[in-house]
């Protein structure tokens, strides 16, 4: 059998299959994040809580409505999306003209408060969510077993990813983003609805959070408190990258993700950490983050 | 000869004086409340009180004065617990001021460490980089050896203060927590009055412009974190002492937002706001946790900093000085 630095490579494979998975999680997850806090200049807390909406959505569409994953897959991230421009509708657009530090306040506040009342509602423990039919099994590859939903969760995360980048660096409604990220009462003037764009904008990144909420659903339990701890690492990849570019929270979220399938491969104690031990080093060598701009 | 005139005062020194007068009656007032407390209410109750109240008020010196919004603060609460809990677990032998001290440097060197790997951001970012530091410390606390991992450390002896004040009654026990969060509340007060903080409210003002003039903001910021740290740190070793036990819970995120909540609730940027919100916090949670509606803590909280957060920014203490100085100055 082949080894890799003494693992066999069907092991070394899987983890980084694994990691690189997490990874895509990661990218969808800071992709939401930087496209929020372009506009918005607000780091949404409730990121994780739309997150696991998301896959909730999912889950109780199935239990009550018989929605089936595919539609799910559309339907989840449309509902949420529609709460999250409901939310900063009525919420955050209140406190749009305070310090930026109120914003993840506020988010913080609600984020306590879906996770609390579904706590109390559904319980700690996870329901699981069936993989669909036509995902189910594997293909053997010559050195591994690549199960079909792990690839399929891949493909999609990344084409996710890759339309969102089409969408904000080559439309013109991106055009619009972008412009309104660097002077959005200068895009005011010129006629454009900015406060729209700021609800279409929030809208859309929690909508992201809620697609990767589907994805998941059927990888990991679905539980009140399946984001939360999901989004403090996000938070630490967030710094790593910094939320300046599109491109670059995709490419640090992915990296993040390999070199934690690395570390649980080579020494798995370090494994939760190792994500806020390169941020730490990145804080050390280059404190604007890898793809920020000089403060 | 000349005859000695009195030296007259001016009347806006005259002014600074009387505040200053009524000031110093109100803080005696406060700790005579303070004295007669524990035959009012329960002690117990009361020292959980005190103690929270001393860490959102070390949580306050950065918010508050130094504009710094650290998410991270349960590590130094952690950390100061699990240490003193630890040493006074094993070595039967130490008192209880000298665990509490060595928790309390533990937390200082630690608050060190996450101050200078934090100030390298600003804004929004320090506020993640914090998170991210306690969340570290959390996934350290749950491995390391000696924290007792998911169950904690229980059973805490509380000792003899200096070796012959039995703290076992909890009437000994209240006055000395009292004297501790006067302490640190002293402290506070002297490094928020001194030019150190006035040098930490320009920088919270407008940083750039606190550099342009030749301040070290760097230092000034790291200065600051690290005594909040400690007094965190302080506040978490008199906890552990008093409950005898120490555990993930004051490590969790959940804690760090539950700091920011009584400070925000009380009034950032006041010196008694932390202690009045702090109160509130700790009583609604005893009150709600013997009510029906004791599993809805989290988000009753939520609703709490939302409301907070929407429409209460200035917090109780903050509203009641502004009333204050509409109505009597």
């Amino acid at each position: 059998m082949t080894m890799i630095f003494g693992v066999p490579l069907a092991v070394f494979m899987g983890q980084l299959l694994l990691g690189l998975i997490n990874g895509a999680f990661y990218a969808l997850l800071s992709l939401g994040l930087a496209v929020i806090f372009g506009l918005l200049k607000i780091v949404n807390f409730a990121h994780g809580a739309m997150y696991m909406l998301g896959a909730f959505a999912t889950l109780l569409g199935m239990r009550y409505l018989g929605i089936n994953y595919w539609a799910a897959l559309l339907l989840a991230p449309l509902v949420v999306g529609l709460f999250g421009m409901l939310i900063e509708r009525v919420l955050l657009r209140r406190i749009g003209h305070l310090d930026h530090l109120y914003g993840l306040l506020l988010t913080f506040g609600l984020a306590l408060i879906f996770e609390g009342s579904l706590v109390n509602i559904f319980g700690v423990s996870g329901a699981r969510y069936p993989t669909p039919e036509v995902l189910q099994g594997g293909y053997q590859t010559g050195f591994m077993f690549l199960p079909k939903y792990r690839a399929w969760v891949l493909i999609a995360a990344l084409g996710v990813c890759l339309f969102t980048w089409f969408m904000i660096e080559r439309t013109r409604l991106g055009a619009y983003l972008r412009a309104g990220t660097e002077n959005p009462a200068l895009m005011q003037a010129f006629g454009v609805n900015v406060p729209l764009l700021i609800t279409l904008t929030y809208g859309f990144g929690v909508a992201l959070a809620a697609f990767a909420g589907v994805l998941a659903a059927p990888l990991y339990p679905v539980s009140p408190t399946m984001g939360s701890n999901l989004l403090i690492v996000v938070f630490a990849v967030v710094v790593i990258g910094g939320m300046g570019s599109i491109l670059g929270a995709i490419v640090t979220g992915l990296t993040m993700g390999l070199i934690e399938g690395l570390t649980k491969v080579y020494y798995p104690e370090a494994a939760n950490t190792v994500i806020f031990l390169v941020m730490i080093l990145v804080l050390l060598l280059r404190p604007a983050g890898l793809f920020g701009k000089e403060a | 000869m000349a005859t000695t005139q009195p030296l007259e005062l001016s009347p806006g020194l005259k002014r600074e004086r009387r505040a200053q007068q009524r000031r110093y009656a109100f803080y005696v007032a406060l700790v005579l409340m303070g004295l007669v407390a524990p035959f009012v209410a329960y002690p117990v109750f009361l020292m959980k009180v005190l103690c929270f109240a001393l860490f959102a008020c070390a949580f306050n010196l950065l918010l508050g004065y130094a504009g710094l919004l650290s998410f991270g603060h349960a590590a130094f609460l952690a950390t100061g617990g699990y240490v003193t809990g630890y040493l006074l677990s094993s070595y039967p032998a130490l008192t209880p001021e000298m665990g509490i001290l060595i928790g309390t440097a533990a937390a200082v060197g630690l608050g060190a460490i996450f101050g200078m790997l934090s100030i390298r951001r600003q804004g929004i970012y320090f506020a993640m980089v914090t998170l991210a530091l306690a969340q570290l410390m959390f996934f350290f606390f749950i491995q390391a050896p000696f924290t007792g991992g998911e169950d904690g450390l229980h059973g805490v002896p509380r000792g003899e203060l200096f070796g012959f004040i039995s703290l076992r009654n909890n009437l000994a026990m209240y006055y000395f927590v009292f004297a501790v969060f006067l302490f640190g509340f002293a402290l506070i007060q002297r490094t928020v009055h001194s030019p150190f903080g006035q040098v930490l409210k320009a920088i919270r003002e407008n940083e750039s412009r606190a550099v342009s003039l030749g301040y070290n903001v760097d230092h000034y910021k790291l200065v600051a974190f690290v005594i909040s740290a400690g007094l965190a740190g302080l506040a978490g070793s008199t906890k552990t002492v008093v409950f005898q036990l120490a555990s993930l819970t004051d490590a969790h995120w959940h804690m760090s937002g539950e700091v920011i909540l009584m400070t925000l609730l009380g009034g950032v940027g006041t010196l008694f706001g932390p202690v009045v919100g702090a109160g509130l916090v700790v009583t609604l949670q005893h009150l709600l946790a013997q009510s029906p509606l004791g599993n809805w803590v989290g988000p009753i909280l939520g609703v709490i900093f939302v409301v907070c957060v929407l429409s209460f920014r200035s917090g109780i203490v903050g509203e009641v000085l502004k009333m204050y100085r509409k109505n009597f100055k």
